[in-house]
């Protein structure tokens, strides 16, 4: 009989405790959901390692290159200015800008990564360019950038990410797919591309990467995509 | 979670890698109906899908520590060597090949198989979930499913699983509405 009224109690209290989380979160679902996104915010920092590498695929698995989406939110494609420079700024020693060919003479960084896109497909491809970390240090990015920012000449198209994901060490700026140059398609002549994070993260089209001390947004995440978009 | 789940699976509604997708999967490209998804858009779907999960897993969880650390698993795990002739004559009993019920103590041998699969499949939904938020940093539990693609294609059969044993449970429980007040209260002391 014990047990009969603690089954009982158990529920009502579980049904107390419902309403009641329910007044705390503000009463309203959006409330709740942002509420959520900045624990889930917590829990992916939590589980993200700066030096964790993500595996590489076998070249078999491959995508086929018919089959790697391209996408763009411009209405054409955008096409690169003849005098394209890449401008590094915010939080560091020596504001720079680079011209592709001073990117090329840096180290380079190549990986076979599967991509995981927000939608839920994955597809495979080799890229190869400069690490963020490598930038960093050539531009003497400051202690106190907490964020970096990256903007494109795809319509505005940009992204923000945390600093710990831009220094990973797969965290590139590609100029190079599959071994061959960056076409426009991809994002030429130079995008983002890391493996830690969602596809939406991967700014193509780049013009500017901004060290920062606070966050600004992005396109697909100021519509309402998760922020911090982790794989 | 299952209503977000499919509104995420409709924004790509097949299963393997592009330019690999499965052959044997016959509703490649097919979106499941509106009616059945729940977040309006990707977006909307991914919060409430990541938001819910915790409560299925605090829930989940509870549930587990419990049943072990109250003995309850005993009378309620499917154990073959006890209940696999039991479940077998229950089976045969709702098939009409045998006339009488076998003896049943607190559930029948049927009943535990039940119950026993879908808290497997509750851990596996689970699992593959975590496969597919984080094929990186948890790396070895995406492995474990064989891939990011293949963690994709558990998470739906689970999800499949899970709602026949919903609808199941849901029709044995109008056709014997006086286990309610059981479920509700816990029954009698077996």
């Amino acid at each position: 009989m014990a047990r009969l009224i603690t089954r009982r109690k158990l529920l009502l209290g579980l049904a107390a405790s419902t309403a009641l989380a329910g007044c705390d979160a503000g009463g309203t679902a959006k409330a709740f959901l942002a509420g959520m996104e900045r624990w889930n915010e917590r829990v992916e920092r939590l589980l993200f390692s700066e030096n964790r590498l993500a595996a590489e695929p076998p070249a078999s698995e491959l995508t086929p290159e018919a089959d790697f989406p391209s996408y763009f939110v411009s209405d054409s494609m955008p096409l690169a200015p003849d005098n394209w420079m890449l401008v590094v700024g915010g939080l560091v020693a020596r504001p720079s800008v680079f011209s592709l060919d001073q990117l090329m003479r840096m180290p380079r960084t190549g990986m076979r990564i599967r991509h995981h896109c927000v939608e839920g497909w994955s597809a495979v491809a080799e890229w190869h360019g400069v690490a963020i970390r490598e930038l960093a240090k050539t531009v003497g990015a400051s202690r106190d950038a907490q964020y970096v920012e990256f903007r494109s000449f795809d319509k505005g198209y940009y992204s923000t990410w945390d600093i710990e994901s831009s220094l990973h060490p797969q965290t590139i700026l590609a100029y190079g797919m599959n071994g061959k140059t960056l076409m426009p398609d991809h994002g030429a002549p130079l995008r983002l591309y890391s493996p830690v994070k969602l596809g939406y993260k991967n700014v193509k089209y780049l013009t500017e990467v901004n060290f920062l001390a606070n966050r600004t947004g992005g396109y697909w995440e100021d519509l309402g995509y998760d922020w911090y978009g982790g794989v | 979670m299952a209503g977000s789940g499919l509104q995420i699976f409709a924004a790509y509604p097949a299963l393997g890698p592009l330019g690999g997708k499965y052959r044997w999967y016959p509703f490649q490209d097919h979106a499941p109906p509106s009616w059945l998804r729940f977040g309006g858009w990707l977006a909307g779907a991914r919060h409430w899908h990541f938001a819910i999960a915790w409560f299925l897993i605090f829930n989940g969880v509870i549930y587990l520590i419990y049943m072990i650390a109250s003995g309850e698993w005993r009378r309620r795990v499917f154990i073959p060597s006890r209940d696999t002739s039991n479940a077998l004559a229950m089976f045969a009993y709702y098939l009409r090949i045998r006339k009488t019920p076998p003896p049943e103590d607190f559930y029948n041998g049927l009943q535990r198989m039940a119950y026993t699969s879908a808290i497997l499949f509750g851990v596996v939904v689970v699992l593959s979930g975590l496969a597919i938020f984080k094929p990186v940093q948890l790396y070895w539990i995406t492995a474990a499913f064989g891939g990011y693609d293949y963690a994709r294609v558990v998470h739906l059969i689970c999800l499949v699983l899970l709602a026949s044993f919903t609808a199941m449970h849901l029709v044995l429980v109008a056709l014997h509405p006086r286990t309610i007040v059981t479920m509700v209260t816990g029954g009698q002391r077996g």
